[in-house]
């Protein structure tokens, strides 16, 4: 598949040469556990260091998106006058967050109200487990990894509901409701965007996944799902519902601080609320990750000749990349209501994602066409998609007068 | 006793205990419950005779759980639909007190 | 081997004897959820790792979300949550019901003289199951899609109000 002296550079192999080393000093009968627990361990240092800082670079983000520098002003201790740009911000966030006071409210379901935000943060944890973050760098290995993925993703909504039901708040409660909905009405369309991957690839395993977006020896174009057809369409579709799933802006209705405080999140201070910061941003980098597994080639470089950078670096672009987009999304959309939401996922999205898949069907039917039998092959594909995309649009947005601004020219 | 009889004894626990609730609670959602539990004691023995099949064959119990799975999930659906919609003709959801089709 | 199924036989009785028994509806539910989730671990434990996930995505994913959202749509307050005691002649009758069934299952589980294969556990890659309901069960799936869309299209009628379906603002 690959020359052998670009899989095998020193880079590459790195990650696993240290595991090995380590493990090399304990007895035969505790390397399992040992290197589990070692994967664990590097998978806590990196997202967590990665976590503090897209908070750092989210705020920043937005506030260039907003016309203002962003934080800029905390430097090091004991070294007055240096500012490094604000990088040691999410450090002493940390530690405000961890020296604030815990405030449990009297009438709160005590257990519930504990329990929520860890769980929210296991289950975010969970996801991590079966993304490939480089040739040889997945923690499990699993069969039916895609569905473990989806299925641990899931359970994180029923925490944020825990969160909202325990803390015996009418905002929370809205909030809570709130997040039951979009989870019932965008998994769904994320996993209908799911299935064509699936269906041509032969396989729920993410690294063979992976493997099918392999590279041809030499080849320049990248051979990647997301340069099909079916692929653009899923991934976009993808796209909009990892969004709804993460409770990123515009879909943050459970949250929809101009009108609901904090939703789930307006009983919980200190560490508990940094809990939840964190799975929220967990929940972004196991939906981008998984997003770039499945559309964009996961750790696979986008031609034959950039393979001599390591894989994981090119996963770690992918996925900052599609987190970078989710900022810039955040900064420029506007929240949805809940029933533009709910309209959106039903009438709009899960069609598109079942005629994607017939689309997908018709392009692995249509394997063996060649030569200019390849054009009739991409303007079928394309029209079987534009052709509905349009025609449900326009549906939707019927009798609709264009918008009109009073007060904006 | 083996591990196929251990399995099966669980099964048939959780069976109970999803009859005896379905029995003895008045709240229908609760009720539902209890059947879905059932539903999933039935599950159990699928898995637990697939596993420990003398002549293995390659897929049956899992195929008969992802059925079963299936149609359970069709069932809550329709199944709590049914108690939205009593609860919005009688303003509570007790099982005795929607009794109107009793002739 | 075994010492693993008990635990997983405890996680799985312990919750849903407590979930059966609670007053607070949630409580009840979100324990359910947990009984769920023993039981993927049971088709773990088995070898069935893909049942266990669909068992996780299903049960903990949609069906215990429509729970929740059921409860939270069929009360007027949050005292309606604790629900009123049963009968006792009710909850007897029930309890004894249960408990005769178990012994009745128990003892025609310990009198049957079951054989067990002496060899490891069967394996079954995603792979072939795909095969399997594609080819041999495609009636079957095309069956459960006919059901799954008749239960859809039913629980949106019976669900759906019939007054108030104004002219509340389009998008």
């Amino acid at each position: 598949m690959n020359a052998p002296a670009n899989t095998n550079s020193l880079l590459e192999r790195a990650p696993v040469m240290i595991r090995d080393w380590i493990i090399g000093f304990f007895p035969e009968s505790l390397r399992w556990p040992v290197g589990a627990l070692l994967a664990i361990a590097a998978m806590l240092a990196v997202f967590g260091l990665v976590f503090a800082f897209l908070t750092l670079a989210e705020r920043k983000l937005l506030g260039r998106a907003q016309n203002r520098p962003g934080p800029n002003r905390s430097g090091l201790p004991f070294f007055r006058g240096t500012k490094l740009f604000g990088l040691t911000q999410p450090f002493a966030d940390a530690v405000k967050m961890l020296t604030k006071e815990d405030i449990v409210p009297r009438a709160a379901d005590h257990l519930l109200h504990f329990l929520a935000p860890v769980l929210v943060v296991a289950f975010a944890l969970m996801t991590f487990a079966v993304i490939p973050y480089g040739r040889q760098l997945v923690a499990v290995d699993i069969d039916a990894g895609v569905l473990y993925f989806f299925a641990a993703g899931a359970a994180t909504e029923l925490a944020i509901f825990m969160a909202g039901w325990a803390s015996h708040n009418k905002y929370s409660l809205i909030g809570a409701m709130r997040a039951l909905a979009q989870l019932i009405s965008y998994e769904l369309p994320l996993l209908l965007s799911v299935v064509p991957v699936v269906m041509l690839a032969g396989t729920l395993s993410p690294t063979k996944i992976v493997e099918a977006q392999a590279n041809v020896p030499g080849g320049l174009i990248p051979h990647w799902h997301v340069f099909t057809p079916w692929g653009a369409v899923g991934f976009a579709i993808f796209m909009v519902a990892a969004l709804a799933e993460a409770n990123r802006s515009p879909f943050d209705l459970p949250e929809g601080e101009s009108e609901l405080v904090a939703g789930h999140l307006t009983e919980y201070s200190g560490f508990k609320y940094a809990l939840f910061f964190m799975a929220e941003y967990f929940g972004m980098i196991g939906l981008t990750g998984m997003g770039a597994t499945l559309f964009l080639g996961g750790w696979q470089a986008p031609c034959a000749f950039l393979e001599f950078i390591p894989s994981y670096l090119w996963f770690g672009v992918k996925m900052l990349s599609l987190i970078l987009f989710m900022m810039w999304i955040r900064a420029t959309l506007l929240r949805l209501r809940i029933d533009q939401l709910t309209r959106l996922a039903w009438k709009f999205l899960v069609p598109l994602a079942l005629i994607n898949l017939g689309t997908a069907a018709f392009w692995s039917r249509t394997d063996s066409w060649s030569g200019p039998l390849q054009f009739v092959r991409w303007a079928i594909a394309l029209a079987l998609i534009v052709v509905p995309f349009v025609v449900i649009g326009r549906r939707l947005t019927a009798g609709l007068a264009p918008r009109t601004y009073r007060y904006a020219t | 006793m083996n591990t196929l009889q251990l399995c099966l004894l669980i099964s048939s626990a959780l069976f109970c205990i999803g009859l005896a609730g379905a029995l003895s609670r008045t709240n229908t959602i609760l009720v539902l419950l209890g059947i879905e539990l059932m539903l999933n004691a039935a599950n159990l023995n699928f898995i637990a005779f697939w596993r420990f099949n003398p002549a293995p064959l390659p897929a049956t119990g899992v195929i008969f759980v992802i059925f079963a799975i299936a149609v359970a999930a069709a069932e809550a659906a329709v199944g709590l639909a049914l108690v939205i919609a009593i609860y919005r003709h009688q303003q509570n959801i007790r099982l005795q007190d929607a009794t109107r089709l009793k002739g | 081997m075994t010492a693993a199924l008990i635990l997983i036989a405890l996680l799985i009785l312990g919750s849903t004897a407590v979930a059966m028994s609670l007053r607070n509806l949630i409580h009840s539910a979100l324990l359910l959820v947990l009984s769920w989730m023993g039981i993927a671990a049971f088709y773990l434990w088995a070898g069935a790792e893909f049942v266990a996930f669909a068992q996780v995505l299903v049960y903990a994913g949609a069906v215990s979300m429509i729970v929740l959202f059921a409860v939270l749509l069929t009360r007027r307050s949050r005292a309606d949550l604790s629900i009123a005691p049963a009968s006792l002649r009710r909850a007897v009758a029930g309890v004894l019901a249960g408990g005769a069934t178990a012994g009745v299952l128990t003892l025609a589980v310990l009198r049957t003289n079951l054989q067990i294969a002496p060899s490891a556990a069967p394996t079954v890659t995603v792979q072939q199951l795909g095969l399997e309901l594609i080819g041999p069960q495609v009636a079957s799936v095309l069956v459960v899609g006919v059901i799954l869309t008749v239960a859809l299209l039913g629980a949106v009628v019976l669900a759906a109000s019939d007054r108030n379906d104004g002219k509340e603002d389009a998008p």
